[in-house]
């Protein structure tokens, strides 16, 4: 388990003092993987460095499985970190050592008996698909394959947490989904716990278990990815759903429209029980569907879909009446009546 | 005449012995500027603000030794440096004792050379050798040697070609060697063939270096 306790982080500079990470506090649970968002600048790049001290934080204390890392120095932070793995936005991989070697780096940093070093690359390389690359330099592999190298190297001492620092961000939309997939596949099998950040909603949607939002160095909504996801609460997470879900209708299409415009969210099984059908056969009122969308999060449905309902005012009430009694949640737009 | 082959083939064993004394003089300062200068070089560079071995105090008075020395013309610097000549070699005439002024000069420069190598590796690898666990003499010895490694190679080039200057000015004042042999004659005696012959010689042990070293600095660079 990993507590990140009223965490500050202030950067002196010549002229003035700059609040990276504003009093954090965040408790991520042992196996979860766990994703910060924030556009730069929010401070989520000082806070995950400050989870395995690459920075010092100012103020608070980073708790890992019970040990105050703020507490520790030199030799005993150095044997801390072997147990946190990380891997980077621009991998930084050593460029004049093979991948071999890289990996090789990492188990020496533990002091792995030289014996047992080469059998445990081939098994990282293994894990990660690159068995084959094992004497090649990282100027001679693709974006995605560095990265891999990368989680190999992060993974080597059998780390209890894997901190990645917008580490899908360099790579194009396939092979991001290929690294999630398989930081997914590390954590169901190995139980690391994940904690990522990243400013593209995608990624925590396809991986994330819970999430928070950072602005200014603060934590401003945190939750379950879900629930954020179908309920925001914060301007600025909704900004960042929107990137993924996105329910703009054009002006053209609104002008047109006769009735209220309704925005109707289905969690989970509600998704599909056919309550709109059912809505419009009880009621008088005529239905057009204007956009929609299911999205699976954590392999739950969450549908949203917005419908102009076109009848008398009161049926229209009685039928968002309605809906809201089989479990939606409905949410009025535009009012054209 | 300007050039005269016969002469020039009488000269041969004194040139060929003034060259060997450069070799000798540029050998031993090299030798010395590395095995001092390298871990110097390293010092400097990780004791910088935000480095593993952050250390002001350090950084600062090797910064001020080394920019001293450099700041004194190598000339007055060969000079200055007799006493010390004198105690180490019992004498300040010949290569041998000109390669003690020598080492002192290229013992900075080399080290300014390998800490702005060290410098132009990526922040974020060291970063990353740090988050791995790794302890600060392996960061040294398996990251940041093998990364600048290029670098150095050319630093190590850049180097020789400036005791190659330096040594011709040591012999001036006693070093021997072809700066000696480019005074004696084609100075004091206006003898143009030696004046040339040197020249030659020099242009040529220049071009030679210079081409060898980024030959080695690019075969050896993985990236």
């Amino acid at each position: 388990m990993l507590h990140i306790q009223n965490v500050t982080k202030v950067y002196q500079t010549k002229k003035k003092k700059v609040v990276g990470v504003d009093h954090v506090s965040l408790t991520i649970e042992k196996g979860e993987v766990f994703g910060i968002v924030g556009y730069s600048g929010a401070g989520k790049s000082s806070l995950l460095r400050c989870i395995n001290l690459l920075e010092r934080p100012t103020s608070g204390n980073i708790l890992v499985d019970g040990t105050d890392l703020t507490k520790l120095k030199g030799e005993n932070l150095r044997r801390a970190r072997l147990k946190i793995g990380m891997i980077f936005q621009h991998f930084y991989l050593i460029s004049q050592k093979t991948v071999g070697e890289n990996i090789e780096f990492a188990l020496k940093a533990a002091e792995m008996p030289s014996n047992r070093i080469q059998a445990r690359v081939k098994e990282l390389l293994a894990m990660v698909g690159l068995e084959e690359k094992i004497d090649v330099y990282p100027a001679q592999l693709s974006g995605g394959q560095k990265q891999r190298v990368g989680i190999a190297r992060a993974l080597a001492n059998n780390p209890s947490i894997l901190l990645c620092d917008e580490a899908t961000s360099a790579l194009d939309p396939k092979t991001t989904l290929s690294i999630l997939h398989l930081l997914k596949k590390i954590n169901r099998e190995l139980d690391i716990t994940i904690v990522l950040i990243t400013h593209e909603m995608n990624v925590v949607k396809e991986i994330c278990d819970r999430m928070c939002v950072m602005q200014d160095g603060k934590v401003i909504e945190e939750g379950s990815v879900y629930d954020i996801f179908a309920n925001p609460q914060e301007l600025l997470t909704n900004e960042f759903i929107s990137s993924v879900v996105s329910f703009n209708i054009p002006e053209v299409v609104l002008k047109e429209v006769k009735g209220q415009v309704v925005k109707i969210l289905f969690k989970g099984k509600v998704a599909g029980q056919g309550i709109i059908s059912d809505t419009i056969q009880q009621f008088n009122v005529q239905g057009n569907f204007l956009h929609g969308t299911i999205e699976y999060i954590q392999e739950q449905a969450l549908g949203i879909f917005i419908m102009e309902l076109i009848g008398q005012t009161e049926d229209i009430h009685k039928a968002i009446a309605y809906i809201e009694t089989r479990g939606a949640h409905v949410e009025v737009l535009h009012n054209a009546i | 005449m300007l050039f005269d082959f016969a002469h020039f083939v009488s000269m041969l064993p004194d040139i060929w012995k003034a060259f060997g004394e450069t070799v000798l003089m540029i050998g031993i300062a090299l030798t010395v500027s590395i095995v001092i200068g390298l871990p110097l070089g390293i010092i400097l560079f990780v004791t910088d603000k935000g480095l593993f071995w952050e250390n002001r105090f350090v950084k600062g008075i090797l910064s001020f030794i080394v920019n001293m020395i450099r700041s004194i013309p190598f000339i007055i610097l060969l000079v200055v440096l007799f006493p010390l000549t004198n105690l180490i070699v019992k004498t300040t005439i010949g290569p041998v004792a000109a390669s003690v002024s020598l080492s002192i000069a290229a013992i900075p420069f080399f080290a300014r050379l390998v800490e702005n190598a060290l410098r132009e590796i990526d922040k974020g690898v060291i970063e990353a050798s740090i988050a791995v666990g790794a302890k600060p003499w392996m960061i040294i010895k398996d990251v940041l040697l093998p990364e600048a490694k290029s670098s150095v190679i050319q630093a190590v080039t850049l180097t020789i070609i400036s005791l190659v200057a330096y040594s011709a000015m040591a012999g001036t004042i006693g070093g021997g060697g072809i700066g000696d042999l480019a005074i004696r004659f084609g100075y004091y005696r206006y003898d143009n063939t030696i004046m040339i012959a040197t020249v030659v010689i020099l242009i040529v042990i220049v071009q030679v270096i210079q081409q060898v070293g980024d030959l080695i600095a690019k075969a050896i660079d993985k990236r």
